[in-house]
């Protein structure tokens, strides 16, 4: 563990994309704790829409809530929702993409038509089916993002997973007797390392948006609780106005995303033993 | 006349500023028209990055020229220095002054576009030509490469044909435009022994018709006996010797060179084989491993329904037994089921019929008792796991959770085929071909097994190497009592190893018997195809001769079944299959 903290530090984009991801943890976790410069629900009435001032660093929203607070809330909620999405959907499309790819015909046929159905949908308009069936709230928009996400991770699992079947260390492996999923865990799960973090980098960034979209379609976090989604989509209304009530919002999400994208090209070069000799 | 390419202290560098290497130091050679000269050395020697400077291809790869002339004498006379010419002038010499092919044929032509389509390109950009002439003259070019039934061929996508036509086509390609001097990078290598000597028959055959001067890269001595007017030896990017043909062969100066032309397999029809016990010792010992009549049988389908057809027979009645401390060497060419039977006894494939039994050492099962090391130690070793993972494979594999007693065993063993015991901690890519080889048989030997079967396991070695990896194998063997499934293409390599032979052709043994008879006195007909394709130092120039016969179908109807095996036995331990056009002319 020690060697690999020293690696992560080593890499220079893995230094950044760590730095920022710990940020955006500390903040998410010391705004539940409380630690917010103002309560993120109190209505400063006759603060309303200020731009940034030393009393609130980023400003005011219209019902006179103090920005900075509510964005720390909205960092938590956000991320929250991305990380649990994607975790669920890495987890179900990994298992659905390698057990396609391993066991073939019928539950290879039937998986990938299903997975190309859902494929078939735009994203949004998917979660919003899945919404309208299960109703919304943070919880039902995580499974609907994870939902619209899973058919992507069956797809970039299976590509490569009929690939790796087919490499002679996996016959070798057979040839000594080894167990099917001693098989699927080890050899397949090892080498499929590097296109599972580089497309769970990409999919942590999608879901933040998805979420906002949905936000802002009043069918993910319900307000008065915050996510960075909500609070664009509260501010677009007012973007001439109050400028700042967009543009924090949107460098929380640009910058997180930024962190995310470094820290998973950190992890895919540190994970792969080929690259160990160029790093050292 | 002028010289073809007079090449004076070339010298080649990959990378700039700090990372640059320079890789070819100061290259000094002729060619005269008409004349092949072949550069030889081991894989990093500097031979294919000379080869592709000649051409400029050097460029594209990141390399870069760093000093030297290169004069090069046009069809019209005109002396370039290819050094120093520019890219619009490099366009107009490539394929019409200077022809190139490449190892892999596969990779060097387009998948999706039918192979009459794309040496149609080369002529009408070569030459000019329009559709119809283009056409025309393509077919022309496939029958002058001797592509039978060139007409219908023309249609193919370079999957529907086989390695050694793919060559084929690519020399048509390379030859469209009548290039003064080709350029031929290790063309056989990714070839077997019979197909190898049809395309070094061919490019012999067109290089008398043609006249055109060659350049030939190989690291396999044996080839340039064959095919070269003059040999340039290169190691780590300097020549170290050069000369006629005859000289290098006769009067090797340089020690780099002894030891190249020592590192080929000598063949020498049966005289060294390695003796192991008398036929009559054989019948009364317990065989290690005991096949009978093993077959394989793929379903063959057809049309949109994939309506079953008929079956591939890949395999069909194969029976041997293997002795302890024995290796049968099992030879023919790709298609001939050879791998085929490795799997099925490994169990990758399912056998249609046929039984087998192993049996232990020591009587006792304990664990596994086959293992098998495959041909390619890159791709049969998963690069995320480090050693000490990978020699737990097997004993994993077999419920047993490693503890001191299997590291103790994984450095043992290590020691024992000649790695470093600090290998533990290292990942395969850290390791050259023959170390990971090594690593291969390593962990087969993990779980003690009594029989190995090595499917072209050194194929993919350099000649040297490949002599000390089978040196380890057969200590090995003379150590551990193992049985050795040996299978291989290559007739010299089984020459050293093998105690007796099984030749497989067209999923059936044709001939099998004591190595020395059946490589002195091979009486099938396709032995002696094979034992007349091997490549030695001794036969000198256009010994290649051209052969068309094709490995047959072995698609059969639905509810085939072949004909009885009938064996003809020619001498002690030595038996031969009775073609079947041959026992019906005896019945009668």
């Amino acid at each position: 563990m020690n060697r690999f903290l020293t690696r992560l530090l080593d890499h220079s984009s893995g230094r950044i994309g760590g730095v920022i991801v710990l940020a955006y943890i500390l903040i998410a976790l010391a705004a539940q704790a409380g630690l917010t410069p103002y309560d993120p629900l109190q209505q400063f009435r006759i603060e309303r829409l200020q731009g940034p001032s030393l009393a609130h660093w980023m400003g005011t929203d219209m019902f006179g809530r103090d920005v900075l607070s509510r964005l720390m809330i909205g960092i938590g909620q956000s991320f929250l929702v991305a990380f649990s999405s994607v975790g669920i959907a890495a987890l179900a499309g990994t298992l659905l993409g390698l057990t396609a790819a391993w066991f073939g015909h019928l539950w290879d046929g039937l998986v990938m038509r299903l997975m190309d159905v859902l494929l078939a949908f735009p994203a949004i308009l998917l979660a919003l089916l899945f919404i309208a069936v299960v109703g919304p709230g943070t919880f039902t928009s995580i499974l609907a993002i994870a939902f619209v996400y899973t058919p992507i991770f069956t797809r970039v699992v299976r590509g490569p997973a009929l690939s790796l079947k087919a490499r002679d260390f996996v016959d070798a492996a057979r040839t000594f007797g080894s167990s099917t999923s001693y098989i699927l865990s080890r050899h397949l799960m090892l080498n499929l390392v590097a296109p599972l973090t580089v497309q769970v980098t990409l999919a942590l960034a999608w879901s933040l948006l998805t979420e906002s979209g949905l936000s802002f379609l009043g069918l993910g976090t319900q307000p008065p609780a915050s996510s960075l989604g909500l609070m664009l989509s509260d501010s677009v209304n007012l973007m001439e106005m109050a400028p700042w009530l967009l543009v924090f919002p949107g460098l929380a999400i640009m910058i997180g995303i930024l962190g995310f994208n470094l820290l998973g090209d950190a992890l895919r070069d540190i994970l792969d033993p080929r690259s160990r000799r160029a790093l050292a | 006349m002028n010289r073809l390419l007079s090449v004076r202290g070339l010298k080649v560098g990959f990378g700039r500023g700090n990372a640059a290497k320079t890789v070819v130091h100061g290259v000094d050679f002729d060619l005269e028209p008409g004349e092949t000269l072949a550069i030889v050395g081991e894989s990093g020697s500097g031979k294919s990055v000379t080869a592709l400077s000649i051409n400029r291809l050097i460029d594209d790869g990141g390399g870069r020229i760093l000093g030297g002339r290169m004069e090069f004498t046009t069809a019209r006379g005109e002396v370039i220095d290819l050094a120093c010419a520019t890219d619009r002038r490099m366009e107009t010499i490539r394929g019409s002054e200077i022809g190139m092919i490449f190892q892999e044929p596969m990779t060097s032509l387009n998948p999706v576009i039918p192979i009459g389509r794309q040496i149609e390109e080369a002529f009408r950009l070569q030459r000019g030509l329009g559709r119809a002439a283009a056409r025309l003259e393509t077919l022309n070019a496939l029958e002058r490469v001797r592509i039978p039934d060139a007409e219908r061929r023309l249609g193919y996508y370079p999957h529907q044909l086989s390695g050694g036509m793919l060559q084929r086509v690519m020399i048509a390609m390379a030859l469209a435009a009548n290039p003064r001097l080709l350029i031929a990078d290790e063309p056989t290598t990714a070839l077997d022994v019979s197909v190898q000597a049809q395309i070094m028959a061919l490019l012999a055959e067109l290089r008398r018709e043609t006249g055109t001067g060659m350049i030939f890269i190989t690291h396999d001595m044996g080839l340039v006996a064959g095919i070269a007017d003059r040999v340039l030896v290169m190691i780590a990017g300097r020549v170290v010797e050069q000369g006629r043909l005859d000289d290098i062969f006769d009067r090797p100066r340089h020690p780099y060179t002894q030891h190249l032309l020592q590192a080929v397999p000598h063949f020498s029809h049966g005289r060294k084989v390695r003796r192991h016990m008398s036929p009559a010792g054989r019948e009364m010992a317990r065989p290690a491993l005991k096949v009978e009549g093993l077959t394989v049988r793929f379903p063959a389908t057809a049309g949109l329904l994939r309506r079953p057809v008929g079956a591939i027979h890949a395999v069909e009645g194969i029976g041997f037994d293997v002795m302890p401390g024995e290796t049968l060497a099992v030879v023919g060419e790709s298609g001939s089921g050879k791998s085929t039977t490795a799997r099925a006894l490994l169990g990758l494939v399912k056998p249609s019929s046929g039984t087998f039994s192993v049996m232990s050492a020591e009587g006792l099962a304990r664990r596994k008792p086959m293992q098998m090391v495959f041909q390619n130690p890159y791709a049969s070793l998963n690069p995320r796991l480090d050693v000490e993972g990978l020699l737990a494979e097997p004993v994993l594999a077999g419920g047993v959770r490693p503890d001191a007693s299997t590291r103790q065993r994984m450095v043992a063993l290590l020691e024992r085929v000649g790695l470093p015991a600090d290998s533990l901690r290292r990942f395969p890519h850290e390791f050259s071909g023959g170390q990971r080889q090594r690593l291969c048989i390593a962990r087969a030997l993990m779980v003690d097994p009594s029989v190995l079967v090595l499917d072209e396991a050194v194929s993919a070695l350099d000649v040297s190497v490949q002599a000390r990896v089978l040196d380890l194998l057969i200590d090995l063997q003379n150590e551990l009592k193992l049985a050795y499934l040996f299978v291989s293409h290559d007739m010299a390599v089984v020459e050293r190893i093998a105690h007796r032979i099984a030749v497989l052709y067209a999923g059936r043994i044709v001939e099998i018997g004591r190595a020395d008879a059946v490589l002195s006195n091979p009486r099938h007909d396709y032995t002696r195809r094979l034992i007349a394709a091997v490549p030695t130092t001794e036969r000198r120039r256009d010994v290649f001769r051209l052969e068309t016969a094709a490995v047959p179908s072995l698609l059969r109807p639905r509810g085939y079944e072949p004909p009885e095996a009938v064996w003809q036995v020619c001498g002690e331990d030595h038996q031969v299959l009775v073609e079947r056009a041959a026992a019906a002319k005896e019945i009668r």
